[in-house]
């Protein structure tokens, strides 16, 4: 298995900010693309030595006073008056606390209160064409919110609150990553954004917020707690550590390891057993030590956490 | 044309005596030379390795970039790499190799003999040598730092980077800061000092504008990043919370400090290298630079602007939408100083048909390049697209256009341009048009790519991506480029091996260019100092080199004896004085190699013997300091009918003005913690005291009263001096600095029962005691000298300049220390 095909790109835009500064793009590309031509021009027509009139103060005022500032003048307002990031006043649609830690996104869902309704890690599902607000806050380091397909960036800085709405156009899986340098494995610091139709979120979202079912595998579930639970939590079980990723109904995301492995028996194996290999430098220690039975039911206790 | 100032032949064993006096010192003691020209050279070699280093790590990062989810290089060391590449550039290349171009090309350009603190510049140049080559080192062991050249905290905090890495880069990094701001009160003085008669400012070369803005703004934007990275050391090693959001601090303050500084950065790097530019084109079409003023004009606005829109890397921060308004449109005005230039090359290139030299090629290079790094520029300063492209490849590939194409070109071109003045033969212009055109291809290739791979949806400073995003050909195809570009450096260097021989004989003026540095040339640059009519000289005047050399023109030869320069008026070039220089001796370069010692050992916590060095770094510099302020002796003529005195105290001085320039430099330190200490407030008032809390009124009232008569002391020291009343001048000196330490002591002790842990408030209340105490320091030590210097007959009433020094400093300090109890003191009981 591999992770599902999923957009991250601001040349495809799929969200309403994402879309107006692609249209700001292909604007500004196509203006430098005329300047640069022009200015290419007059080089070779000095090179050929073919219009000596040029060589005068006025061209430098016309070309280096007169044209910069009146383009410039215009792209500034152009800018301003475009709107492309939504602003913040209105109720959004659904709101979410997005905490950056090293190296993973916790994902906390509020109610219409601002209470915490459940907690999930590095994958945000959100309703397509609806308007989400996403709350900005770092852990320890700065991180940087960016789902190309989406929107443009906006960092998580320590002490701070950053506000920002998004909107999918449509339904589909968009990948998103860490754009703030934030030391070790920053490279691997990946999330998805899945945005879904309203009926199918709004299921998602009840089964979330519900605790997880105890399902077989005792003796995963009993090695989970021995060796997982100091870190991570499994809502519904005795399970409540809080460095960690929240693993509650962990059965039910795209990935694992921040966006970076598929979520699959054999990907799961490979992580708890080398993660230090995989993404080196991240938190979580290697459980080598584990023997291949305990490790294949530690995997299959995971594989129950729908 | 004026009449000669010297017409008559000149004595035979004039030259000689000249010659003798500049002659190189021979074998260890060479290390003591501090010729302008020798230290250009080797600083300009130097800082050419630095370059070749810092692009092999690039190379090594490309190579771990070629395929995606490669495994050949860990984070851990990638992160080291990135890191690196981007300060070593910036801070071990850039920087310095154009103040080595300065330093260089400057005596000659403007027909000095020497620039006017030659020592000061060797000082430069070897703590940067030793302090650069160790602190590069520290790559091979695992102990560079990991924090990106931009070091954010809290990610550089001792918390999340607890090992000695970061520390590397801020005390590494903190002194080549200062070798830089050396270099910078060379050339401002230097630029504004010792020109040759009747260059007026008017006349002066643009390379020479672009070498003065840039030291100006060395001034103005490194104090910034001094400040920032005291902060963040003082932070990681005593815990004072200057950055840290649970103690009232803010991680915000540090990119404000370093962006204040590192956008400047950028254009400290570029003017240069647009000079450099402006003094290529004229030659290759034989045609004075089209709108000379407006060129001239463009610099300094560049510099101006370049301090109003460090925002700009900054705008991802969730900053106020207005205040993004602001920067963007100050980030698209800077483009109208750069299209006036790139304007005035194209129709300098227009007036003639230009010479498709090696330097012509890589100007033709830079335009491309620069142009669509400038266009890209614009983008970025759009703010919604900004959103997008922030630490994105495409950001990455801007950066490189501008920095490579506005920089390392123009330097290629200046290189080739200016190393017949330097060598035996130029290089070979077969082998410069296969360097060029490797270079210029590979770059594109590699850097092209990279807008699309930015888009794309690539971050930057990341040690691998995952495969089927769209990025692996783009990255596949950035990776041979890099080795293209490569390819040709490395042939540059090979043909640079094989032909440039700096001894002897010169090739001399091949490009048949116009200006002062093409003048037939010795240690002691020109023979005699010619009078400058015009931007090119030497086309006005085809006689003018011939007679510079017969010496016909001022200072043939050396009357004082000894080694000396013509130190001549701001505006208009008029001779005013001669400046002695003492002998080459040990002082600098053990000064030099001892503050680099100091530097590194802390950041090894070897605090006891990083204090010995640094005790030794300091005597070194006083042993040197003995030596500067000779006793005066008779006028000299200098031909013309023109005499001039040989010793100058006071406004007209060299280093009356050199101690202003130091005194902004002091001032803008200052000014950035004024900023820290206010913006903290904006951001955790709740962290300032009632005035109830803050030390009684009696304090500030005891440390001000204390502090303002330091400065009458030291005024009625200079009454004393000037009276010729030895025994007075010596009391009133040892009680300014009674009264300054008191008064500075008061202050300190003010705060004794507040931790500088306490929060963000407490640690910037120890931090301008912490100020206070140092200058407190300096101004002491200045004055003993000066105590000791008096003491022994060394100063009077005209051999004064270590007392007019000693004096400027001191009333400088005590109006500082006034402002920091303006604030500390009363800002809290005004705000609260």
């Amino acid at each position: 298995m591999s992770l599902p095909p999923a957009q991250q790109s601001a040349l495809a835009p799929h969200g309403t900010e994402a879309a107006a500064i692609h249209d700001l793009t292909l604007v500004m590309t196509a203006g430098a693309v005329v300047v640069m031509v022009v200015v290419m021009v007059l080089v070779v027509m000095a090179l050929r030595g073919s219009r000596p009139g040029l060589a005068r103060t006025s061209l430098v005022v016309a070309g280096g006073v007169v044209f910069p500032a009146v383009v410039l003048a215009a792209l500034l307002v152009y800018t301003q008056v475009k709107e492309t990031r939504a602003a913040l006043g209105g109720k959004p649609d659904v709101t979410i606390e997005l905490v950056g830690h090293q190296w993973w996104w916790q994902v906390r869902y509020l109610d219409g209160e601002d209470a915490l309704d459940f907690t999930t890690a590095n994958e945000i599902r959100i309703p397509a064409r609806a308007s989400v607000e996403v709350r900005l806050k770092s852990a320890d380091v700065l991180h940087s919110f960016w789902v190309p397909a989406l929107a443009g960036k906006l960092d998580l800085i320590p002490g701070r609150e950053n506000r920002l709405r998004i909107t999918a156009q449509k339904a589909g899986t968009y990948r998103g990553q860490c754009a703030e340098y934030c030391g070790g494995p920053h490279a691997q610091m990946a999330l998805f954004v899945v945005a879904q139709e309203a009926d199918d979120f709004k299921a998602w979202r009840a089964a979330q917020r519900q605790p997880q079912q105890a399902g077989g595998q005792v003796r995963g579930a009993a090695l989970f707690l021995e060796h997982c639970a100091g870190c991570h939590t499994v809502r519904g079980t005795r399970a409540a550590g809080t460095r960690g990723p929240d693993l509650t109904h962990v059965a039910s995301r795209i990935s694992i390891g921040a966006g970076i492995l598929p979520n699959d028996a054999a990907s799961i194996a490979r992580w708890v057993g080398a993660s230090q290999h995989i993404k080196p430098g991240n938190l979580m220690p290697d459980f080598g030590m584990l023997d291949p039975a305990s490790l294949q039911a530690v995997v299959e206790y995971m594989g129950t956490l729908r | 044309m004026s009449a000669l100032p010297n017409p008559a032949p000149r004595p035979p064993e004039e030259l000689k005596q000249l010659e003798r006096i500049w002659a190189f010192p021979r074998g260890w003691r060479i290390l003591t030379e501090y010729n302008n020209t020798f230290i250009g050279a080797l600083y300009v070699a130097t800082a050419f390795v630095f370059f070749l280093l810092a692009g092999v790590l690039a190379l090594i990062m490309r190579t771990q970039l070629a395929v995606p989810e490669n495994d050949l290089i860990k984070p851990e060391l990638y992160n080291q790499l990135f890191t690196m590449h981007g300060t070593v550039m910036m801070f071990l290349f850039a920087v310095p190799a154009v103040e080595a171009m300065g330093v260089l090309m400057l005596p000659n350009m403007l027909g000095a003999r020497d620039l006017p603190f030659p020592r000061l510049s060797a000082y430069a140049y070897w703590a940067y040598l030793v302090g650069g080559l160790v602190f590069f080192c520290s790559i091979f062991v695992g102990l560079a730092p990991t924090g990106g050249w931009f070091m954010n905290p809290p990610l550089t905090s001792a918390r999340y980077s607890p090992g000695v890495n970061e520390d590397m880069w801020l005390l590494g990094i903190g002194f080549i800061e200062i070798s830089a701001i050396a270099g910078a009160v060379e050339i401002i003085v230097g630029v504004l000092r010792t020109r040759a008669p009747g260059m007026t400012l008017g006349r002066m070369p643009v390379f020479a504008w672009a070498m003065l803005t840039f030291a100006a703004m060395v001034v103005f934007a490194f104090p910034a990043v001094i400040l920032a990275t005291t902060l963040l050391e003082l932070e990681r090693a005593f815990t004072w919370p200057f950055f840290d959001a649970t103690r009232g601090g803010d991680p915000l303050l540090w990119q404000h400090l370093f962006w204040f500084f590192g956008h400047p950065e950028v254009y400290i790097i570029f003017l240069p290298a647009a000079g450099m530019v402006s003094m290529i084109v004229p030659t290759m079409v034989r045609t004075p630079l089209v709108g000379y003023r407006l060129v001239v004009l463009a610099l300094v606005a560049t510099g101006f602007l370049s301090f109003g829109l460090w925002v700009h890397h900054m705008f991802t921060t969730g900053i106020p939408r207005l205040s993004l308004a602001f920067f963007a449109a100050a980030s698209m005005a800077v483009s109208v100083p750069a299209g006036i230039q790139v304007f005035a090359w194209i129709a300098t290139l227009s007036a003639r048909k230009p010479r498709l030299t090696t330097p012509t090629l890589f100007v033709l290079g830079f335009l491309f390049i620069f142009v669509l790094g400038g266009l890209t520029g614009v983008m970025l300063a759009a703010v919604p697209f900004d959103f997008q492209a922030h630490d994105t490849y495409f950001v990455v590939a801007h950066l490189h256009y501008v920095l490579v194409g506005g920089m390392v070109f123009p330097l290629f071109g200046a290189l080739y341009y200016w190393i017949p003045a330097l060598s035996r033969n130029a290089l070979s212009e077969r082998v410069g048009r296969w360097v060029f055109g490797l270079m210029f291809v590979g770059f594109n290739v590699a850097f092209f790519p990279m807008h699309i791979t930015g888009l794309a949806g690539m971050p930057r400073r990341v040690h691998t991506y995952a495969a089927g995003y769209g990025w692996d050909m783009l990255n596949m195809v950035s990776t041979v480029g890099a080795f293209v570009f490569a390819a040709g450096v490395a042939l540059f260097v090979v043909d640079f091996a094989r032909r440039f021989r700096p001894a002897g004989e010169k090739a001399g003026n091949v490009w048949g260019a116009g200006t002062l540095e093409w003048l037939p040339s010795g240690h002691y640059s020109n023979r005699s100092i010619p009078i400058v009519g015009s931007h090119q000289p030497l086309w006005d005047d085809p006689e003018l080199a011939r007679n510079v050399e017969e010496g016909h023109y001022y200072l043939p030869g050396a009357p004082t004896g000894g080694r000396e320069a013509l130190v001549t008026a701001p505006l208009d070039g008029k001779p005013q004085y001669i400046l002695r220089m003492p002998p080459p001796d040990w002082t600098p370069f053990v000064a030099a190699v001892f503050t680099a010692a100091f530097f590194l050992l802390l950041t090894g916590k070897f605090v006891v013997p990083a204090v010995a060095c640094g005790v030794v770094a300091i005597g070194a510099m006083l042993a040197w300091a003995w030596a500067l302020d000779p006793a005066p002796v008779a006028p000299v003529d200098i031909g013309g009918g023109i005499t001039v005195p040989t010793y100058m105290s006071g406004p007209q001085s060299t280093s009356w003005w050199a101690v202003v320039v130091l005194t902004m430099v002091a001032a803008s330190m200052y000014g950035a913690a004024v900023f820290s200490y206010l913006y903290l407030w904006t951001v955790a008032p709740r962290t300032w005291p009632d005035a109830a809390l803050l030390p009684s009124v009696g304090y500030p009232v005891a440390a001000a009263t204390l502090v303002v008569l330091a400065s009458v002391a030291f005024s009625a020291a200079g009454r004393a001096l000037e009276a010729g009343r030895r025994g007075w001048l010596l009391a009133a000196l040892a009680s300014a600095v009674v009264l300054l330490v008191a008064g500075v002591g008061v202050e300190v002790a003010a705060h004794h029962a507040l931790s500088p842990r306490a929060s963000g408030y407490a640690a910037m209340v120890h931090l301008f005691a912490a100020i206070a105490g140092f200058f407190a320091a300096v101004c002491a030590l200045l004055t003993l000298f000066c105590i000791v210097r008096a003491a022994s007959g060394q100063v009077d009433a005209v051999r004064r300049v270590s007392f007019d020094n000693a004096r400027l400093f001191v009333h400088y300090t005590v109006a500082q220390t006034l402002l920091g109890l303006l604030l500390v003191h009363g800002f809290p009981r005004m705000a609260g």
